[in-house]
């Protein structure tokens, strides 16, 4: 883990709600996410975790509430005055959502080449860069539908991080991945907010990555933020609910059976 | 009860529906005008659209002018008016069976995998993720295949024109023994310019129909392999409904403007 000093918020949510059909997923979200620092989001599964992500991207816009990215108020603009904003950030889909029509090197080039004015030279080394990076090296001529779901999901981070933008947002970026690759994209989401100083929000179920990359963790429970603080606090809590999450104890209100 | 409720859901449903083409004509048309056109993805989708239905609007256009030819033959031959097979068949292709039958099969193999697509897209999130890469995607998704289909579906009607016509006249003559030159006289004497026109004209149309339907059923498909299933499905439903009610009312506002 690598702390920063606390800085003005590049992200900020202010009491944001949403509604998928009945279920009221988000009842009133309030969070601040700092320049450079490295958000961890966990919360139960359907949480609205990913729910949130998307309103961070203006993917999906709140039925109450604010989302500011800078001093932009996404829930004000429509989908192309979101455009220029998205060119400041990359996403890391659940499953990836590589493009089936394109290669893994054209999925990866994708955002340099939407970017315009890049020789496609160094598009190509950039390409054979990034991929080097996520371990999959000289996989550019292959098809999404030849890969696993890990390396599927390797080349979606490729993609998300070619570009460099001022913000990530990774979704479970470790789920389905072996504990070697997840410790190394562990790595590289520390490198990336390192050295190039990008801001991150991570939503994980995974503790350990929790741990190791996290600046701070904000819990997401019953559709609020239940706590936010540095991860040591957070995994140490004593509080029941936090507790009962970070060392996965069920009780019989879990019961599936 | 149940049932007017259900009428009422539908009817609802095909408010909905409209609305929603309406507004991605709109976004298409607003497209059109605000950014480049990206003349890969449109080769592509010419070659998908128009080239690769090259062999099914053969087929289709030269077997209903063979059949349609022998069937006005055999009605024919007892008034004595087999040298008047040869106009009725070319009028027909040309006005409707070209331009109708040619729309079916474009609207059975292209708006459906333009449906299956996208509404595949949209459930593994490839279409949130290209929202996230900056790209807005009306303009990279739709409008290469809306003026893909725009330059392959006139093509395709005078193709299937053609193929009908060519085919009318090989029963009928080679076939049937309708004299050749009765049956070429005729048919060039009686078809004019403005009954080829009228098939282009539809076709253009019921092109943008294919389109506006395939995607926007793709677009707003519900989740899950069902959601994938149902939206290409209705895709070719809906498609061949409307083209044959649009028909219709093309067929009168054109004969208005262009009388036989």
């Amino acid at each position: 883990m690598s702390s920063n000093p606390p800085s003005s918020p590049l992200v900020r949510l202010v009491g944001v709600e949403k509604k998928l059909g009945r279920q009221r997923v988000l009842r009133g979200v309030d969070l601040e996410i700092r320049k450079g620092e490295k958000m961890v989001i966990i919360g139960r599964s359907g949480g609205g975790k990913s729910v949130l992500l998307k309103h961070i991207l203006g993917l999906m816009q709140p039925d109450a509430g604010e989302v500011w990215f800078g001093n932009h108020n996404l829930a004000q603009l429509n989908e192309e005055q979101m455009v220029p904003l998205r060119k400041e950030t990359g996403m890391l889909f659940q499953n990836g959502a590589l493009f089936d029509s394109l290669t893994v090197g054209e999925n990866v080039a994708f955002p340099l080449r939407e970017k315009g004015g890049i020789k496609e030279e160094e598009i190509e080394a950039e390409v054979a860069r990034a991929l080097k990076i996520v371990d999959l090296p000289r996989q550019e001529s292959k098809w999404p539908s030849e890969l696993s779901g890990g390396m599927r999901k390797r080349v979606a981070l490729a993609r998300a991080a070619i570009a460099r933008p001022a913000l990530m947002l990774y979704d479970e970026p470790t789920s389905g991945l072996d504990p070697i690759v997840a410790d190394s994209i562990n790595k590289l989401m520390i490198r990336l907010g390192d050295e190039l100083h990008m801001t991150s929000v991570i939503v994980t179920h995974d503790m350990v990555s929790a741990r190791e990359v996290g600046d701070r963790i904000a819990m997401l429970h019953e559709g609020r933020i239940y706590c936010v603080d540095e991860p040591k606090a957070v995994l140490e809590s004593q509080d029941p609910i936090v507790k009962r999450f970070v060392n996965g104890i069920s009780d019989a209100s879990d019961a599936i059976f | 009860m149940r049932y007017s409720q259900q009428l009422g859901s539908r009817f609802m449903g095909m408010v909905r529906a409209s609305g929603q083409i309406v507004f991605l004509f709109q976004d298409i048309v607003r497209c059109l005008f605000r950014y480049r056109i990206r003349l890969g993805l449109l080769l592509r989708q010419i070659d998908f659209i128009g080239g690769k239905s090259v062999p099914v609007v053969i087929i289709t256009g030269s077997f209903i002018g063979a059949v349609f030819a022998a069937q006005t033959e055999f009605q024919f031959k007892d008034l004595g008016l087999s040298s008047g097979v040869g106009p009725v068949v070319a009028i027909a292709m040309c006005r409707e069976l070209g331009p109708v039958l040619c729309a079916l099969m474009i609207a059975g193999r292209v708006g459906s995998a333009m449906a299956a697509e996208l509404a595949t897209m949209k459930i593994t999130e490839q279409i949130d993720a290209l929202r996230a890469l900056a790209v807005y995607p009306t303009e990279y998704l739709i409008v290469p295949r809306f003026i893909a289909m725009l330059v392959s579906m006139p093509i395709l009607v005078g193709l299937a024109i053609l193929c009908g016509i060519g085919a009318g006249y090989f029963v009928a003559v080679h076939v049937l023994q309708v004299p050749g030159v009765y049956y070429w006289n005729n048919t060039v004497k009686y078809t004019h310019a403005k009954d080829i026109s009228i098939g282009l004209v539809k076709g253009f149309f019921f092109g943008i129909i294919i389109l506006l339907v395939g995607c926007n059923k793709g677009l707003t498909a519900s989740e899950g392999a069902e959601g994938v299933g149902l939206a290409t499905t209705e895709a070719v439903v809906d498609s061949f409904i409307i083209i044959l009610i649009a028909n219709f009312f093309f067929t009168f506002l054109l004969n208005s403007i262009l009388p036989s």
